[in-house]
């Protein structure tokens, strides 16, 4: 599903040349789960940007769905980025003063699906935002946000879900809501990329590669990832009092 | 406070195979193919962009003012030139129909000239002789001073003008009370008047009838024939303000004169006024014998002379005014080219965000660009608007609450003034458009 073969990229900053991958090779395959960690300027970045086909490698391969991505020019890439990837950012990313409802059908827009309205109301009811969609990120809270950019992230059914610290913007419960939300989608049979730098997040994954100095420093599967619904149930249900019952 | 709860418990765990779901299946239930379109469908993009314009309430208007005041300034100037050139033309026309006016050449006397009409030498019988001409249909010769004027206790300075019959029609000046005074009256030298419109006011007031009445012009008893209708004034000439005698007892009763002051000779046809030029200098050259090598004795003033000349001035007012509209309507294409980088800038994140979701550049290439055509399309329709509110107003006499200025709409300046801002908001949209698809959309998307 996602191949790269010795991916490398350099970037020049004034004389000095910062390798920021140094000829990456891995596999990953339809369904898996995998979380990608590594301290600031490990390259995980620069990886997921390559994933994500925002950018194109210095030199080595990549293969996406059966597509050589890394020779494809600009609007090539759009298009891949519009059909095969879904992005989940950790400041969500929203546009402002603009509905849920058209935050998801903007994919849609750019591809020309037809009959988007009805489609990006399926994708906010599947992550329970449906009475939300006229309502603007500003009226949305952080997690309600996140999942606006998974519905806006799976609308065009992509391939994958790239999510760059998804939960790194949000308190442990919203976050441990999103990391459920993710899980579901996975066992759904959607293959999904999430880049942390907490453990605790990254043991939600099935199987955990660690970048360093541009370099995979480990590729383990996890034995027994921790189920969110269930670390849901051990956290203190706070705030429930203020709630209606 | 969360709506994921209530369907989460349901959800079995992880390590086991693939279950069916109690909700919702977050994936697309049957694949649709895709159709990919060229761009963003043009009416999302105008929705789009009338939306951003509308958030930004304040900024988008201040930034279509320059627009709003080019499109309004070219139309109001343009239906002020052309209504000012309209009523230039009219007041030629009130002048008489294809009039040429004959006066005497300037002498020279000891080498200075001593200005045009100060050579005596045109004769009553000079004039007679022209009706024989084909190209004339009609000749009124004219002398003319000023004098006074006394009705009872009233006393009046006014121009007195001697002519023929003939006169009130070559110059255009219907009767509204009475008579002209006839042919054969000239003949008798009778002391008779007709007299203008403003001078039987002051004279007589409103209600006094003043035919048969005898005035004194000169300290002469005239008998009042007729008055003329009230037709404004032109130029140095005021119709109104003015009495007509005959011309024998103007210049043999009254002034003491030999020779006329002028000729006006009414053209047969318009087409023929060139023509009637031509041989009333001719024919006044012969009569007088003035060999080829003078200069001639007279010279003429060709009424649709003043009217070209007329015509031509209103054409460069109309350059001019052309120009300074152009000139503001690029002023406020720049305003808005401002503005939109300053769009673009603020706006980069956004523009990531589009990007990675698959948006090329063509896609925020027109996002861009419609938003400033957006711009200057409204702005020009509220310049359009604006403009044909206030030249209405302009235009309309002060009785209905206008201002009674000389205004004329014609929709070429109006459709005109309307596509060239929609082109320059295309032109001055284009530069920062082009910048905005150009951002990297890594950077886009880490800009704060």
């Amino acid at each position: 599903m996602i191949r790269v073969e010795k991916l490398s990229k350099t970037y020049t900053m004034g004389n000095s040349k910062v390798h920021a991958l140094r000829s990456v090779s891995l596999e990953i395959k339809e369904g898996e789960f995998v979380a990608i960690m590594g301290p600031s300027g490990s390259g995980k970045s620069t990886f997921m940007n390559m994933a994500g086909c925002l950018d194109r490698p210095t030199a080595g391969e990549y293969w996406l769905d059966g597509l050589n991505v890394s020779r494809m020019n600009d609007n090539q890439l759009a298009d891949v980025r519009n059909q095969k990837i879904g992005f989940v950012f950790q400041q969500f990313n929203l546009l402002s003063r603009t509905s849920a409802l058209r935050q998801v059908e903007l994919p849609m827009l750019y591809s020309g699906m037809p009959q988007r309205k009805e489609r990006a109301m399926a994708a906010l009811r599947a992550v329970g935002l449906a009475d939300r969609h006229h309502h603007t990120p500003a009226e949305l809270s952080g997690g309600q946000q996140q999942r606006v950019a998974i519905a806006r992230s799976l609308v065009n059914d992509p391939v994958v879900i790239l999510a760059d610290e998804p939960t790194g913007a949000l308190d442990t419960r919203t976050g441990e809501e999103i990391m459920a939300i993710f899980q579901r989608l996975n066992q759904e049979g959607k293959t999904v990329i999430l880049v942390t730098h907490e453990w605790d997040i990254a043991l939600h994954c099935r199987r955990i590669i660690r970048f360093k100095d541009g370099n995979i420093l480990s590729d383990e599967m996890v034995q027994e990832p921790k189920n969110a619904i269930e670390e849901l149930e051990r956290l203190p249900t706070v705030d429930t009092a203020e709630l209606p019952a | 406070m969360s709506t994921l709860e209530p369907t989460l418990p349901s959800m079995p765990k992880p390590s086991m195979p693939k279950p069916s779901m109690p909700q919702p299946t977050l994936l697309p239930q049957a694949k649709i193919p895709h159709r990919r379109s060229a761009g963003t469908n043009l009416t999302e993009a105008f929705r789009i962009a009338f939306m951003g314009l509308f958030s930004n309430k304040m900024r988008s208007f201040l930034t279509m003012l320059g627009i709003i005041i080019g499109v309004f300034s070219v139309i109001v100037m343009l239906a002020f030139g052309q209504g000012a050139a309209q009523a230039t033309q009219d007041a030629i026309k009130k002048l008489g129909t294809n009039v040429l006016t004959v006066i005497p050449n300037s002498v020279m006397r000891g080498g200075v000239s001593q200005g045009l009409g100060s050579q005596q030498s045109l004769k009553l019988e000079d004039a007679e002789s022209l009706k024989k001409l084909s190209s004339v249909r009609a000749v009124a010769p004219e002398v003319r001073q000023s004098g006074t004027v006394k009705y009872a206790n009233a006393n009046e300075r006014t121009t007195i003008m001697g002519s023929t019959a003939d006169y009130f029609e070559v110059r255009n000046l219907p009767i509204d009370k009475g008579r002209i005074f006839t042919t054969a009256e000239v003949k008798r030298r009778s002391k008779v008047a007709v007299i203008g419109d403003s001078v039987r006011d002051e004279l007589f007031g409103p209600d006094v009838d003043s035919i048969g009445k005898t005035i004194k012009v000169n300290g002469q008893d005239f008998k009042v024939v007729g008055t003329t209708r009230k037709r404004g004034g032109m130029m140095f000439r005021n119709p109104d303000d003015q009495i007509t005698i005959p011309i024998t007892t103007a210049m043999q009763r009254v002034f003491g004169l030999q020779y006329i002051a002028s000729i006006s000779v009414q053209a047969a046809s318009e087409g023929k006024m060139r023509e009637a030029e031509e041989e009333v200098i001719r024919h006044i050259d012969q009569r007088h014998r003035v060999p080829s090598y003078e200069e001639s004795h007279v010279r003429v003033f060709n009424q649709q002379d003043i009217q070209e000349s007329a015509a031509a001035q209103s054409g460069v007012l109309t350059v001019l005014l052309t120009g300074i509209a152009t000139v503001s309507l690029l002023v406020g294409g720049i305003g808005i080219m401002n503005i939109m980088l300053v769009s673009v800038t603020e706006r980069t994140r956004e523009i990531g965000i589009r990007k990675a979701i698959g948006a090329k550049r063509s896609d925020i290439l027109y996002q861009f660009l419609i938003e400033s055509v957006a711009l200057s399309l409204v702005g020009g329709l509220l310049g359009v608007l604006l403009a044909i509110g206030t030249a209405l107003w302009l235009g309309a006499p002060p009785d209905k609450g206008g201002m009674g200025l000389p205004m004329v709409l014609t929709p070429e300046p109006i459709v005109m003034s309307f596509v060239f801002s929609a082109l320059v908001g295309i032109f001055f949209g284009i530069y920062p458009a082009l910048k905005a698809s150009r951002l990297d959309p890594i950077v886009a998307l880490r800009y704060e």
